[in-house]
């Protein structure tokens, strides 16, 4: 019998409809938790668009917004233990606030710091990962150790719908499967890598339909829900600690640019992207919590300008850190330096000192 | 002390450190339950299971990959790459991943991690199983490269890679492997990293190799001294990253005249980056200029016609001719 392409039929978890009402099962989550993911959100949110305005103002390097995507990041995020591990990409800022990573840690990294990649022992989240996929084999072998050592700990490794085409991505679904590792695959599908459409990565209906190949589990949330995330999450959590690697492909959009260096509007429709706000991941837990009488809009204001206050102060913080040296770059190559880094380091002109 | 083949030494080595080390495991294509296809860990699995010897899905990126990734958390994985040919689809874990973790992570994350892979031509492969890619990795930054030429160093630099806190890429000469035997002591001991060893001392030149090519050197030395009534310094290098730059440098300023040798492709190969070392710190100490004896800048060939590709006996005592003639 042939196996035709995309009959399987992914039905897609949702909790909240755009407009905030609920639509599926709704979630037993206490109101502490429901008031705490919206706080993240806001953090993450104006966080997210401080950095682009310190970027326009040469404060901070190049910088890859999530704006839009905070629902995929925090509900995934939120719902894990201290113990577990985060594999990141270089958009998964709001990821790594929620399991740890400080805001000014954060900004030391996007202003070219050495020390920006430093806390991954003491948060357990990995050093944000450039090339794409590579992070998914980490979270492998991370899952791996985890398992021989039975620390009771899951690895989720973050990747975009692009990183789904790399080879990596397809290794470490397969190692996953083989060795019954307590790892999550955490897809946000935001549909556009740099310029190229979620259509021309893969022929697939689904990125999660692409679990089956690898006898691994797999799921599609709305991931702009972020009930819907969080409690599927939790689930997909509950079935790595048991040995059962989980594909989760979350269904979102980059708002945002790719990086602060691209110009979305060379390769997709403003019409497309007026779509997609309405769907903001944001307005629509707002709007839940304002029905549920959990919030109103003087709180919002507040914890907007709370979290704007607290951006400012990772800031402040940031820069006023000492900033790297040259010669320091020979201290992290290896435990010992070998002669030839001794030599190099010894031999550092600074740049105009022979004018 | 017992007279071991280098490939009873590797596996001797790697048992006896897993033996002393809980966190040390092995993970590859077929070395399990095969023992690996030179049964450099034969037996390994039979004695700590399947659970520290692990045969893999065929996906060299993934076996470094993962590696990375235990190592990160604490393991010390030791994988093996079948064949160095092999190594390409790793480059990016091997590259940008392993060798940069400590790098990236501000010194708070390390990887300290084996790569073990068979190297080295004269043995009549298929395609890609002969290829020397040793210097892909000296143009790595954070990553050791070390190479056995006998059992007994096999089991010194390999003792002393598995406990390394850096990622040690470990190249097997596989001509070698059951090429001769020789006393290898039962005790621990260890080999340091980033030092080569003067296999002889010489006055009139020096020949630098490593590896495959370092039994042939001597045999080659061996007869020119006796025809030519010279003296010959032989430098096995043990590790080209990091070089030994203190040995060669020594050496060079004795003899004044050097021949570096081995199977690697000539252009951007370690010998360019010997003799560039030579250059900026033994100038004025030579006598004649820095001969390669290398393979040729051309995909290692078909078996038909290597042994005239490789670095053989007439085209090493060629280079010792034409650096004795100035």
């Amino acid at each position: 019998m042939w196996i035709e392409p995309n009959e399987r039929i992914v039905n897609q978890v949702q909790i909240l409809d755009e407009s905030g009402s609920i639509i599926g099962t709704n979630p037993d989550i206490p109101d502490e938790d429901l008031i705490a993911l919206y706080k993240w959100m806001v953090q993450a949110r104006t966080f997210d668009q401080r950095a682009l305005q310190l970027q326009r103002q040469g404060r901070i390097g190049t910088y890859a917004p999530m704006i839009g995507q905070e629902a995929a990041q925090i509900g995934s995020a939120y719902a894990l233990e201290k113990r577990d591990w985060i594999y990141p990409s270089y958009r998964e800022v709001a990821a790594s606030l929620v399991h740890g990573v400080s805001m000014s840690n954060f900004f030391l990294y996007t202003m070219g710091n050495l020390q920006g990649g430093s806390s991954a022992s003491v948060t357990n989240v990995f050093p944000v990962q450039i090339i794409i996929g590579a992070q998914c084999l980490h979270a492998v072998g991370g899952a791996w150790a985890s398992k021989y050592n039975s620390e009771n700990s899951v690895s989720v490794a973050y990747i975009g719908d692009g990183g789904t085409s790399q080879g990596d991505f397809h290794e470490a679904l397969n190692f996953a499967g083989v060795y019954k590792l307590p790892v999550v695959f955490f897809v946000q599908n935001n549909q556009w890598a740099i310029s190229v459409p979620r259509s021309k990565q893969t022929a697939s209906d689904t990125i999660a339909q692409k679990a089956a190949a690898y006898g691994i589990s797999g799921i599609q949330v709305d991931g702009n829900d972020v009930l819907a995330v969080y409690s599927t999450m939790k689930e997909a959590l509950e079935r790595a600690r048991e040995g059962k690697p989980v594909l989760i492909e979350a269904v979102t959009y980059r708002q945002g640019p790719h990086t602060t260096a691209d110009d979305p509007t060379k390769y997709r429709q403003n019409e497309e992207v007026e779509a997609w706000l309405d769907k903001d991941p944001l307005k629509r837990m707002k709007a839940f919590l304002l029905d549920r009488n959990l919030w109103n809009e003087e709180l919002d204001q507040q914890e907007f300008e709370i979290a704007n206050e607290k951006v400012s102060k990772a800031f402040e913080k940031a820069s006023s850190s000492p900033t790297s040296k040259t010669s320091e770059v020979f201290d992290l190559v290896y435990e010992q330096k070998p002669k030839q880094l001794i030599e190099q380091q010894n031999s550092i002109v600074t740049e105009g000192a022979l004018k | 002390m017992t007279k071991m083949t280098m490939i009873e030494a590797i596996n001797f080595t790697l048992r006896k450190e897993m033996e002393r080390d809980n966190r040390v495991i092995c993970l590859g294509e077929d070395i399990g339950k095969n023992g690996g296809v030179f049964r450099a860990t034969d037996g390994l699995q039979a004695l700590f299971g399947e659970k520290r010897v692990v045969d893999t899905p065929i996906a060299e990126s993934a076996i470094v990959g993962t590696a990375v990734g235990m190592a990160a958390r604490g393991l010390r994985p030791v994988a093996e790459i079948q064949f160095l040919g092999f190594i390409y689809e790793a480059m990016d874990q091997m590259a940008a991943q392993a060798s940069r973790i400590r790098f990236r992570s501000a010194g708070t994350l390390t990887a300290p991690m084996v790569v073990r892979s068979p190297f080295g031509g004269g043995v009549r492969t298929p395609e890609l199983h002969s290829d020397s890619l040793e210097g892909l990795f000296l143009h790595s930054p954070g990553m050791k490269v070390v190479m056995p030429s006998s059992p007994y160093d096999a089991k010194g630099l390999l003792a002393a890679s598995i406990r390394d806190n850096d990622p040690v890429l470990f190249l097997e000469p596989m001509k070698l492997y059951r090429a001769f035997k020789e006393e290898v002591p039962e005790e621990d001991y260890l080999l340091e990293i980033g030092k080569a060893n003067v296999l002889k001392e010489g006055e009139d030149l020096t020949v630098i190799t490593y590896g495959p090519t370092v039994p042939l050197v001597k045999t080659v030395v061996e007869q020119f001294e006796k025809q030519e009534g010279l003296s010959i310094e032989i430098i096995d290098l043990r590790t080209i990253a990091p070089l030994d730059e203190d040995t060669i440098i020594a050496s060079v300023q004795k003899t004044g005249r050097a021949v570096i040798v081995h199977e690697a492709v000539k252009t951007g190969g370690p010998g360019a980056e010997i003799s560039a070392l030579i250059n900026e710190k033994a100038l004025f100490h030579l006598s004649a200029p820095i001969i390669r004896v290398t393979g040729f800048d051309t995909p290692y060939p078909v078996p038909s016609v290597e042994d005239d590709w490789l670095p053989n006996a007439a085209r090493i005592s060629q280079g010792i001719h034409e650096v004795l003639s100035h």
